[in-house]
Order: C-alpha cells, then sequence, then structure tokens
C-alpha cells in the first residue's frame, strides 16, 4: 500500500456522509410529495391527470439532466440554493414519482374485502386506514422502498456534477491530486457497492421483523 | 431563437450519438445478460457463484464511477479506450445485470417439461436452449426487457462525464457557448421524453404482436 492509497479513504469517508445524507433527506422529502401524487393519481381526472404528466416527465428523463434543470432554473425563479441543496431538492423530485409508484401498487394490493370487512367491524375510514390498509401495505412494499434506496445512493453520485462533495466528487479529487485514479474510483465503486448491500441486509431484517410481528 | 435554430443541427447530432451509443451499450447488456443468466443456472458453483457476485456487484455500483474507472483508471494498466468504447463497454456491463436478473426469471418460467420434450425428440442442448426456450423467454421477458431498456437510454446522458458528445453534453456545450443554461437542458429532456416514450409504445405494439403469436 503507497501513499495515495493511504490518502484515498479519509478523503472518501468524508464524501459518505455527504452521500448519505443527500439521499437519505431527498427519500425523506420525497415521500409526502409521493403519498400525494399515489392520492391524485386515485382521483379525479383533472388530478389524475396531472400527476399522470409528473410521473411521465421525471420518470421519462435521465436524472442527470433533472438534476442540471433544477440546479439552473432555480435561480431563474429568484431561488439561490447552494448546491447541495439544489441538488436534494433534485432527487427528492425524481424519487417522489418512483416512490408514488410503490406507494400506489402497495395500496392497490390489499383486498377489497379487508376494507369491507372493517367498515363492517365499524371502524372509521382513519382506523381502517392505519391498522388494516398502511400495515399490510408497508410488508408488501418494503422490497421495492429498499430497492429505491438503493437507486437513490447510487443516482446520488450524480450531484458531483454540480460540485457536491460526495463519494464521487471527492475520489475525482483525489484521483486528480495522487494521478492514481484506478485507486480512487475502484475505492469510491468499493464503497457504493457496501452501501447498497447494507441497506439490502437492512432490509431483509425488517422483512423478517415484520413478517413475525404479522404472524403475532 | 435564431441562436435554437441553428443549433438544431447539434441536438440531432447528439440524439443521433445517444441512440447509437446506446443500442450498442443495449447489444452489450443483452449478450452478457444472457450468458450470466445461463451461468447462475449452471450446476458447478465455480460458475455460478461469480455470476452471482457480479450482479451483486453491478447493483450497488454508479454508472459514472463505472466509467471514470474504465476511461481514467484503464490508462493505469495499460488500457487506453475512447470515450465511445469505454462509455459503450461501461454502458454495457452495467445493464447486464438487471438483464440476467429478468432473463433468469425468463427461464424459470419455461416448464421442465418443455426441455425433456426437446431432448425425447432428438435436439441437442444447443437446439433446444436457442430454438425452445430463448425464444419463450425472449417473449416472456419482452415487458420488462423494454423497462430495462428505456433505463439504459436514460442512464446514457451519464456518458457525458467521459466527454463523449451525446445529448446531454451537446446541451453542456451550447449552454457554454451561449451562456443560456435552461433552454439546452429543457430541449433535450423533452427530446429524452420523446424518445422514451417512442420506445414505451413500442414495446406495447411489439408485446401485442407477440403474445398475439404466442396463443
Amino acid at each position: 500500500m503507497d501513499r495515495g492509497l493511504a490518502g484515498v479513504w479519509p478523503a472518501l469517508l468524508d464524501g459518505f456522509t455527504t452521500t448519505v445524507m443527500v439521499s437519505f433527506s431527498a427519500l425523506l422529502l420525497g415521500a409526502p410529495l409521493a403519498i400525494l401524487l399515489a392520492a391524485a393519481s386515485r382521483g379525479g381526472r383533472v388530478p389524475s391527470r396531472l400527476a399522470g404528466l409528473y410521473l411521465s416527465f421525471w420518470r421519462g428523463t435521465p436524472i442527470l439532466v433533472q438534476l442540471l434543470i433544477v440546479f439552473y432554473l432555480l435561480p431563474f425563479l429568484g431561488l439561490e440554493l447552494e448546491p447541495t441543496l439544489a441538488a436534494t431538492m433534485a432527487l427528492a423530485l425524481n424519487t417522489a414519482a418512483f416512490q408514488s409508484e410503490i406507494y400506489r401498487a402497495g395500496l392497490q394490493a390489499i383486498p377489497r374485502g379487508h376494507i369491507e370487512a372493517a367498515s363492517m367491524l365499524g371502524l372509521s375510514a382513519s382506523q381502517t386506514f392505519f391498522r388494516i390498509e398502511a400495515p399490510q401495505a408497508i410488508r408488501l412494499m418494503l422490497p421495492a422502498l429498499i430497492g429505491e434506496m438503493q437507486a437513490l445512493v447510487k443516482n446520488s453520485s450524480l450531484v458531483s456534477v454540480i460540485a457536491v462533495t460526495d463519494i464521487t466528487r471527492r475520489a475525482q479529487q483525489v484521483a486528480a491530486s495522487t494521478f492514481r485514479p484506478l485507486e480512487a474510483y475502484a475505492s469510491a465503486l468499493l464503497l457504493y457497492v457496501i452501501i447498497g448491500a447494507v441497506l439490502a441486509c437492512i432490509g431483509l431484517l425488517l422483512e423478517r421483523h415484520l413478517s413475525r410481528e404479522a404472524k403475532r | 431563437m435564431s441562436g435554437f435554430v441553428n443549433d438544431i443541427p447539434l441536438y440531432a447530432a447528439g440524439l443521433a450519438t445517444t441512440i447509437a451509443v446506446s443500442l450498442l451499450g443495449i447489444f452489450i447488456s443483452v449478450i452478457v445478460g444472457i450468458f450470466l443468466a445461463l451461468a447462475l443456472r449452471s450446476r458447478f458453483r465455480l460458475i455460478a457463484i461469480p455470476a452471482r457476485g457480479y450482479i451483486e456487484f453491478a447493483r450497488g455500483a454508479p454508472l459514472a464511477l463505472v466509467l471514470f474507472l474504465l476511461y481514467y483508471g484503464g490508462p493505469q494498466f495499460g488500457l487506453l479506450l475512447s470515450p465511445h468504447v469505454a462509455g459503450i463497454v461501461g454502458l454495457g456491463l452495467y445493464g447486464a445485470g438487471p438483464f440476467a436478473e429478468i432473463f433468469r426469471a425468463g427461464f424459470s418460467a419455461i416448464q421442465k417439461g418443455e426441455r425433456e420434450a426437446a431432448e425425447m425428440l432428438g435436439l441437442t442442448p444447443g437446439q433446444s436452449f436457442l430454438n425452445i426456450e430463448l425464444p419463450q423467454a425472449l417473449r416472456v421477458t419482452l415487458p420488462a426487457c423494454v423497462g430495462q431498456t428505456i433505463n439504459l437510454v436514460k442512464e446514457s446522458a451519464v456518458l457525458s462525464v467521459i466527454t463523449l458528445g451525446e445529448l446531454t453534453k451537446v446541451a453542456g456545450t451550447i449552454s457554454s457557448i451561449t451562456f443560456a443554461v435552461v433552454t439546452p437542458y429543457l430541449t433535450i429532456a423533452l427530446l429524452y421524453w420523446a424518445l422514451v416514450e417512442t420506445i414505451a409504445r413500442l414495446g406495447f405494439y411489439a408485446e401485442r404482436r407477440f403474445t398475439a403469436k404466442g396463443s
């Protein structure tokens, strides 16, 4: 191990914090918007058309382009955001489209009989949602949500293009200063793969936990 | 506005490059994906485990880093690639994992009796694979393949980070010359959107035709 390689990890771990922060906040910020979109697409003609247009655009164009549009468009709208914030916003707007499909599919998968049975038993609409629909839907949606989280971490590597110092940007800096791009990029790649694997493990543990809860 | 008209040939060239490199990358993805799917089915662990490892690794790897590694890291061990070759190979290797998963599911959907019947009729394993299993697997997996094709066309925007002159790179070039940033990026977003919608429509059409033929 030479000097070049020893310098890689502190920089990458610094980028790691940014990568995790950006992707996790994007996931959380996107969730309420996704729920709104899912509700709108189940609603009347106009709301469902608008939601459909939103989904089609954010699912049908490259994330890199969406990121650049948000980054360059915000100043025109009078919003001077720093790159990290703009990047988080772009990723949140993107993941909202993908998450809303997950929520919609999850709620759709619950048999109508459950909802009818709940109303027969005298449960209110909100009780039915929180006690009957949501717990089942969460279990059904979990694998897809973990997949979306993994995709989000992967996609977040593109924020390096607008100079956010995430793992990828840090790897570029290290590659430029040490003249050892191979080691820098390979280490960064490994770090992303490890994050993805950890997320998958968390997903499996949660799934096992939830199915045990359900059996009780 | 006249500036925009002058830029139309640039956008057209960028779109053509995007389509060309995506097609080549997807072609590599499909071929490597089929081999990976076959390797997953193998009785030999020495073949099945590395294939599984590759798929799991590719699942977590961002395309941008795969491209950096090939294009900037390659020369360190004597691998000098042009942006086009690095981009196409990178996209191909990146997309192979998801395609392998799709084909694995497709192959496992084919009943074992079909292969046994083919064997009884005297077909070699190779003939049985090419004439019986592969056509059915492709038909079953068509919707998923269309989805993955769309994904890779969108991901091809990342090829701009290694200076490949596709659509996203074209927008960057135009905005650096004209100092207009919003118009170029909105323009290419619409072009990508149209491209993706076209692929989705073609997919629906192909699906209808194939399933009609199959039933």
